[in-house]
């Protein structure tokens, strides 16, 4: 099959969906390539590159007009209606933003990828161009905001006196975020960042930034990989922290987004006017509306009294030779996802969730949304739900199957206890009661507990000594004897497994006492 | 209220707190409640107990009581306090044995007191005297096949024996007709008691424990632990039918169901069924499997696995019975506060049946204060392998295979186990390039990113500290 890569028409666009080295990797799985002509300009690709590594250069019809076709950015209709039929365009759609997009497509006999739609999951780590164009995002953030600042960043005692560190506060540790603070503590800036997911704060720590927790009961533990809306009281105190940090920064970086919906406005004017004069803001959410006021998507704007308010949205562009070559990568392991015969055969597996997922819409067929996908079991989550009894992971036997080995079981007790005596009725209640409420009591020991329990258990298991103990004042000799060396050997077992267990859980500490254990 | 009426009162109550000690035990926070309701129960039953036996026994038999109570509660505690963490799953199947001895006692007791002495006895009534011959003859089965049982666990476990499942041929036929013996015999043993039988019953019993635990390999010793603490438990709730005593029947099955709920948690957490394991010979196919699956393994010196632990974003420590063979708990503890100070993020990986006990490694790692909210169990932290700089497999090998995923022809195919090859280093302390208890030979060792470091674990540890 041939794959072809066109030119970027949009406007400011300057990434390219397939460099020299991707080229090679896509006719290792069996592709013929052919790249446009300039496609590669932007980001100091020339075509003899592409030339050099085994692809084909032509127009911009015949990339088109392949059978598959990668794409960076979201393409015009213009562009879809060049598709050949049966085609297989894979591109950034935001088709949760877009549905004239997707009706667009729909409209054609072809199957759309977005390269946007990738779920976060582990495996699908190497497909995903939101981390990977967000990493790129985070670093140009840095620089931008270094390039607009007029300081330095690390702090220096010089024979000229002594410069303080630039104090960086990034908002929202996502990829961008994380990579933003990556960038700006190895600059040798004072890093703080903030989150809604407090479990984002060893990563903030990793990076060298420091966590300022918001002060709220509430928290977030995401179940998808991002972040959600919060409530009053939370953004209340939020507002609170991000005004007293305003005061005291340098430089703020915004990177909250909330997917499919606008951005949420956490620093407002107030906040921007308290800053220092020469302070420096970068938005990166200004595509979607903006965190900050007064914020204008693609513009660096100045307040009057001195504060500079980046809001750039092609961040990633601006490394277009880094981004390019990040974003064919991704391309290049969906290829190699949707390649499983290495043959130049495009095989797409609607069962996989990964494919599934970024499937907007297939032979003309709108597929979109997809079903949710979780990705992160939160141990959050898992004590909101009960745990799962250990049945269920078996398929459910047939209820006839079940019915039939319940009423045996139930005929066959009743026929047992019906011949038996009075006393023998008594001692078969307690016994099958019993058998349940220790299987029941069981079921929700914490895996880290057997020892202790097994312990604990026998030396239960040794009040056999009750049973001795009356036989012990029996007549005969010999039985007397017997019954002593079983009181003997059983009050071993009562004494040395209850102190044993205390032993033991005597050692069981913990580094945040009220963490319950799931 | 009467005596009798006051002692089954108190019997309730001490059932119900077991109950409760059971179910406390099931959170860190309650677990030493638990213990405490344990403990009362206990009190209550015996002090109940002996009280009941007080009006029909002369004083001497008291003291006896005492006595015999006294040297057991020394000998038990003086264990408890001595063992070792490492020790503990050679304790707990000693313990075990205890019980099924005096299980074998009470029955022996039941036959001499009741059915020897035929028409002079005045227990049970005529009419009844079948069925306490069958409660013998099952008391006394249960009890010696969990005596055998637990000391051929404890010998294996101790490594006084050799821990190879022992290959008698047609194993399986010898247990099933151990079995169908035992059924036979204690129709006999009803029909008319006799000396005789109750000796074959004992004997034959005796062989069952010993030879289903002795062909049960090291690797299945958690399932079998656990299965001999529900035998245990079986075995008392035996003997409380024998005599007649609810406080028994309702300890008894609360254990042995438990017990069996645990083996099965278990043998899923190992993929196999609870019969495979019970027919045991597990372990052995895999030598020969051995010979063929080699390759180049790449070794690592202790400096430069600190080296890599120090440059480490992320540290997954995946411990295994080697590690309390080594006693490396301790340094291995020191590694992950020191590896913490430095920024590095450190947690453990704990597979279900890693050790020889349920939750063996638990224990040790809290002995050696590590905190239990950085040790996960495998569900936890199996997606976290592909995020992790390093990762030590202490002492650990089958519960790290990856053939177990990859091999559909490998004895343990199908098992789940920790991810560790997903990781960018994986570093693996080992003696020697022997194979693990199930005999089964490990590509983890001779994949690319794994690395190894031979040598006692504890002294391989102890030279990382000190690199550091």
């Amino acid at each position: 099959m041939l794959i072809g890569v066109p030119r970027e028409a949009r406007p400011g666009e300057t990434r390219v969906a397939a460099t020299p080295v991707t080229v090679r990797q896509l006719i290792g799985l069996g592709y013929d390539v052919l790249v446009q002509s300039g496609a590669g300009s932007a980001s100091s690709f020339p075509d003899e590159a592409f030339a050099q590594a085994g692809a084909r250069v032509g127009t911009a019809a015949e990339a088109w007009s392949a059978d598959v076709v990668l794409h960076v950015s979201k393409p015009t209709p213009g562009e879809v209606a060049q598709l050949r039929d049966g085609a297989l365009l894979i591109s950034s759609l935001t088709p949760a933003l877009d549905p004239e997009l997707v009706d667009t497509l729909a409209a054609r006999p072809i199957t759309a990828l977005a390269m946007d739609a990738v779920p976060r999951i582990s495996r699908a780590q190497s497909l995903d161009v939101l981390s990977s164009m967000a990493n790129i995002a985070g670093y140009r953030a840095v620089v931008e905001a270094a390039h607009a600042f007029g300081r330095f960043f690390t702090g220096q005692v010089t024979a000229a006196g002594k410069v303080p560190p630039a104090k960086v506060l990034v908002v929202g540790a996502g990829v961008a975020g994380l990579a933003a603070i990556g960038a700006a503590s190895s600059l040798g800036a004072i890093v703080r960042a903030t989150d809604v997911r407090p479990e984002v704060a060893e990563q903030v720590r990793s990076l060298g930034g420091e966590y300022v927790a918001v002060r709220a009961a509430e928290t977030q533990v995401s179940s998808d990989g991002y972040a959600r809306e919060m409530s009053d009281d939370y953004n209340l105190r939020a507002a609170e922290l991000y005004a007293e940090q305003a005061r005291d920064v340098d430089i703020v970086i915004t990177t909250a987004l909330i997917p499919g919906r606008s951005a949420p406005r956490l620093i407002t004017e107030e906040m921007v006017a308290s800053m220092r004069p020469g302070s420096v803001i970068v938005d990166m959410a200004a595509a979607q509306g903006g965190n900050v006021a007064g914020s204008v998507p693609d513009e660096k704007v100045t307040t009057p009294h001195g504060v500079t308010i980046i809001g750039y949205t092609d961040l990633p562009g601006r490394l277009p030779a880094q981004a390019s070559q990040l974003f064919a990568t991704n391309l290049v392991n969906l290829v190699k996802l949707l390649t499983p015969g290495k043959d130049g055969q495009i095989v797409l597996d609607l069962d996989d969730v990964v494919q599934r997922s970024m499937t907007v819409v297939r032979d003309g067929e709108t597929l979109w949304p997809p079903p949710p996908v979780q990705v992160s079991a939160t141990p959050a989550a898992a004590q909101a739900s009960p745990p799962p009894a250990p049945a269920r992971e078996k398929p459910p036997a047939s209820p006839a199957r079940t019915f039939a080995v319940v009423g045996i079981g139930a005929v066959l007790l009743f026929l047992v206890t019906a011949f038996s005596p009075d006393q023998l009725i008594e001692n078969f209640t307690v016994f099958a009661l019993a058998i349940v409420v220790g299987f029941y009591v069981i079921g929700h020991v914490h895996h880290a507990l057997h020892t202790p329990l097994m312990s604990v258990t026998n030396a239960i298991s040794g009040i056999i000594v009750v049973g001795a103990l009356l036989q012990l004042g029996h007549t005969s000799t010999l039985v007397g004897v017997l019954a002593f060396v079983a009181v003997l050997v059983a009050s071993i077992n009562v004494f040395g497994g209850f102190a044993v267990t205390r032993r033991m859980l005597g050692m069981f500490t913990t580094t945040r006492p009220t963490r319950t254990p799931s | 209220m009467t005596a009798t009426t006051a002692a089954s009162a108190a019997y309730i109550v001490a059932g119900l707190l077991f109950v409760l000690s059971l179910a406390a035990l099931s959170r860190h926070e309650s677990a030493r409640s638990g213990i405490v309701y344990g403990i009362t129960g206990m009190a209550i039953a015996l002090a109940a107990t002996v009280g009941l036996a007080a009006r029909s026994v002369e004083a001497s038999a008291i003291a006896l009581i005492l006595v015999a109570m006294a040297v057991g509660a020394v000998i038990g505690l003086w264990r408890a306090r001595r063992v070792e963490m490492t020790g503990m799953p050679e304790l707990i199947a000693l313990l075990h044995s205890f019980v099924g001895l005096a299980a074998v006692l009470v029955g022996w007791n039941g036959y001499l007191s009741v059915e020897a002495r035929s028409g002079s006895q005045t227990e049970v009534p005529a009419n009844l005297l079948g069925i306490h011959s069958a409660e013998v003859a099952i008391g006394v089965f249960v009890g010696a096949v969990t005596l055998t049982g637990s000391i051929v666990a404890f010998l294996k476990l101790s490594a006084r024996i050799k821990s190879n499942p022992l290959m008698l041929p047609g194993r399986n036929w010898l247990n099933l007709g151990a079995l169908a013996a035992f059924v036979v015999l204690t129709g006999t043993f009803v029909a008319s008691p006799s000396l005789g039988e109750l000796t074959a019953v004992t004997v034959l019993a005796l062989a069952l424990g010993w030879h289903l635990v002795a062909s049960i390999g090291g690797g299945d010793m958690p399932v079998v632990v656990s299965m001999l603490n529900s035998y245990s438990g079986w075995a008392a709730a035996a003997s409380g039918f024998l005599l007649d005593n609810n406080l028994l029947i309702l300890t008894g099955a609360l254990v042995g169901s438990s017990g069996a709920y645990l083996s099965y948690i278990m043998c899923k957490a190992m993929n196999r069924s609870f019969l495979s394991v019970i027919a045991g010979g597990f372990g052995n196919e895999g030598a020969t499997v051995a010979a063929g699956a080699q390759g180049e393994h790449t070794e690592i010196t202790a400096d430069d696995a600190a080296d890599l632990l120090r440059d480490a974003k992320s540290v997954i420590i995946t411990p295994g019975y080697g590690m309390a063979v080594a006693h490396a708990q301790g340094p291995v503890a020191d590694l992950t506060r020191k590896l913490t100070e430095a920024g590095v993020e450190v947690r453990f990986g704990i597979h279900p049946v890693a050790g020889r006990l349920p939750g063996h490694m638990n224990v040790l790692l809290a002995e050696a204060k590590v905190p239990y909210d950085i040790v996960l169990e495998m569900d936890e932290i199996n997606d976290d392998f592909p995020d992790t700089s390093v990762v030590l497999v202490i002492g650990a090998n089958d519960t790290v295979n990856p053939a177990a995923l990859e091999d559909p022809g490998s004895p343990i195919a199908g098992m789940p186990v920790l991810a560790v090859w997903e990781a960018e280093q994986v570093i693996v302390f080992k003696r020697s390039m022997n194979t693990g208890y199930a005999g089964v030979q490990n590509p983890l060792f001779f994949r690319e990113n794994t690395r190894m470091l031979f040598g006692d674990a504890r002294e391989r540890v102890e030279d990382i500290l000190k690199a550091l």
